[in-house]
């Protein structure tokens, strides 16, 4: 119990990680899909930004006052990844739309029955 | 000073052309600027090869920030050859792209695809540059959504969602690398290549570095379409313009077989190890499922490019079964053959474009008697497909032959046997398009045929001449992959 409360930030991040996953596996809707893929994505930036956190650490400041800082590297590898993210997001979604324009439909065993049926 | 930048200007040349690219809404001007950015990524690619080719390693800082800080550029033969193979697959495509083009996509989106093009191929060219790990995935990301359009832009709707699910396994394929990369940075603090190799040798056997390991051998594997994560390649390659396919096909599996050489040879340390994790046995495993499973599905299959597409997948498990192997012979074999493999593939793909654009739709049956109308395409892909199978005097062979070799001194005599046994089966779908196209008379469609045009004849049998030189004078490729080999093996960077 004990283990799971003190590192509960991790456990997060590992159920987001595979709740993502699962999404993306089991369900047949091509947006939901995509929602799904955020959501594993998203828990990346975590995994990253977690270990770069000190209580009580500041931002890195060269000054004697302050002695304790946090690493500020996730947090721009984070930002770079934030926008992977969304241009992956965005262009998943213009495809969708595309792909609903062209089969009528978002379902991705609808859209294999008409591809079978060519 | 433009030569002491040579590492940057390799990937900052294709990335600021693309831009460029998008400005103009017609005519030719989109697709020049697309062929000066290619050839002088080509030159430039040909110039930093020669640099390294004596042993040296040579070392930029992006922007002046010292590594392990600041952002690295490590080129040593391993990667300058790789960068070699990617642009120049680029630079013999490109003139054939305006022809090709202009008939698979509408006019006002022709620019757009150049755009897509040269950000994949800055991604690609960045990818196997770069010497910092978090830099790896935000090139990989670069390449693989330009390249998600560039399939899109099919002319079948089935491009749509061909890309769709590229996308899920890619992007799958490619959080799955950066998890890796996260674990090692929490392990080591440091994204540098040659640091993180430094100190993971402290750490060997730590749970995070094997998991990390895990994160990375399965995400590299989907984007170099390992068997069985390869499904999203056969749809991805059959319906892209002919161009992405055959740029694809030569290049982006390639360099995700660099970046798989690239972390378990350099960064986790040289063969040994290797040869002690369970990585090699799994490989092994997988690399003969796809050179058998996947050559039989491309026997049943209907569509050329849908056939060529399974057929990488076989031949994908060639070089990773050189890999599985981990001895100098074998990764000789591995490096060669991704060369080979490319001129190859690309050469097909090429060719089977120049049909494209004479027949439009087309299933394998339709061919029938093309081999006297179109004379020069069929008899390139005669030519190639031979080479496909192994034949002695062509690239395919040379591969084969090392991978032959390294099973022959790793004791494992049934392993050549199987090369030879899967190979015929690439005889099998090969020789059906050959016996379709030469043996059956014309139909009228086919009758009624020319020859594909110049531009696109000369660069796909440039690359058929390629497939045949190479074969004889091996001096020069397998020179450099043996010299590439000896550095992974021995976990130099």
């Amino acid at each position: 119990m004990e283990a799971i409360v003190s590192d509960i930030n991790y456990w997060v991040t590992i159920f987001l990680m595979v709740a993502g996953l699962y999404i993306v596996v089991a369900r047949g809707n091509m947006i939901k899909k995509l929602v799904g893929l955020s959501v594993f994505q998203t828990s990346v930036y975590l995994l990253y930004i977690l270990p770069g956190k000190i209580l009580g650490g500041t931002a890195p400041i060269v000054d004697p006052a302050y002695t304790v800082y946090s690493n500020p590297l996730p947090h721009v590898l984070i930002l770079t990844a934030i926008v992977v993210g969304v241009a992956t997001l965005a262009l998943g979604l213009a495809l969708v739309v595309r792909i609903n324009e062209a089969y009528g439909s978002i379902e991705e065993d609808e859209v294999h029955v008409q591809d079978l049926e060519e | 000073m433009i030569e002491s930048n040579l590492p940057a200007l390799q990937v900052v040349v294709p990335l600021l052309a693309a831009p460029f690219c998008a400005m103009f809404r017609k005519g030719p001007g989109a697709w020049f600027i697309a062929l000066a950015a290619n050839w002088a990524a080509f030159a430039i690619a040909v110039a930093l090869l020669l640099r390294v080719s004596d042993g040296s390693i040579l070392s930029y800082m992006m922007g002046g920030w010292p590594a392990p800080l600041g952002i690295e550029y490590r080129i040593d033969i391993v990667n300058a050859f790789v960068l070699l193979v990617v642009s120049g697959i680029g630079a013999v495509i490109i003139p054939y792209a305006r022809l090709s083009i202009a008939i698979e996509i509408a006019e006002d989106r022709q620019a757009w695809f150049y755009t897509m093009y040269l950000l994949c191929l800055a991604g690609l060219l960045g990818v196997t540059i770069t010497g910092d790990a978090f830099n790896i995935f935000v090139f990989l990301e670069i390449s693989s959504l330009s390249s998600y359009v560039m399939i899109a832009m099919g002319r079948d709707r089935r491009a749509l969602t061909a890309s769709y699910q590229y996308l899920i396994m890619g992007t799958i394929g490619a959080t799955f690398i950066v998890i890796g990369i996260g674990l090692l940075w929490t392990l080591t603090g440091t994204l540098n290549l040659l640091d993180l190799a430094q100190r993971i040798r402290v750490i060997e056997n730590a749970p995070g570095v094997l998991s990390a390991l895990a994160f990375l051998a399965v995400g590299i594997s989907l984007k170099l379409a390992l068997f069985p994560l390869h499904l999203w390649l056969p749809n991805a390659y059959a319906y892209a313009p002919s161009v992405a396919s055959a740029f694809l096909a030569g290049t982006a599996t390639k360099v995700a077989i660099y970046l798989f050489l690239r972390f378990f040879f350099t960064v986790f340390g040289g063969s040994a190890w290797f040869d002690a994790s369970p990585v090699a046995e799994i490989f092994l495993v997988l690399s003969l499922a796809a050179m058998f499973a996947a050559s039989t599905v491309a026997i049943f299959q209907n569509d050329v490019k849908r056939m060529l597409a399974y057929s990488s997948v076989a031949q994908i498990g060639y070089i990773t079964l050189g890999i599985s192997l981990a001895s100098e012979t074998a990764l000789t074999g591995s490096i060669v053959h991704i060369f080979n493999h490319a001129l190859m593939k690309a050469g097909l793909f090429l060719l089977v474009g120049g049909i494209v654009y004479r027949l439009r739709l087309f299933k394998i049956e339709d061919l029938a008697g093309i081999g006297r109308k179109m004379p020069l395409t069929m008899a390139g892909f005669t030519i190639l497909g031979l080479s496909m199978l192994g034949t002695p005097g062509t690239v395919g062979f040379i591969g084969k032959w090392y991978l032959g070799l390294a099973a022959i001194e790793a004791g494992y005599w049934w392993l050549v046997i199987l090369i030879v046994a899967s190979s015929l089966l690439t005889l099998v779908y090969m020789g059906r398009v050959v016996e379709v196209a030469y043996f059956r008379e014309p139909s009228p469609a086919v009758a009624q045929l020319r020859e594909a045009p110049l531009s696109m004849l000369i660069p796909a049998w440039l690359l058929v001449v390629g497939s045949v030189w190479f074969g004889f004078d091996t001096e020069a490729t397998v020179g450099f992959a043996s010299r590439a080999a000896a550095a992974l093996v021995a976990g130099v960077f």
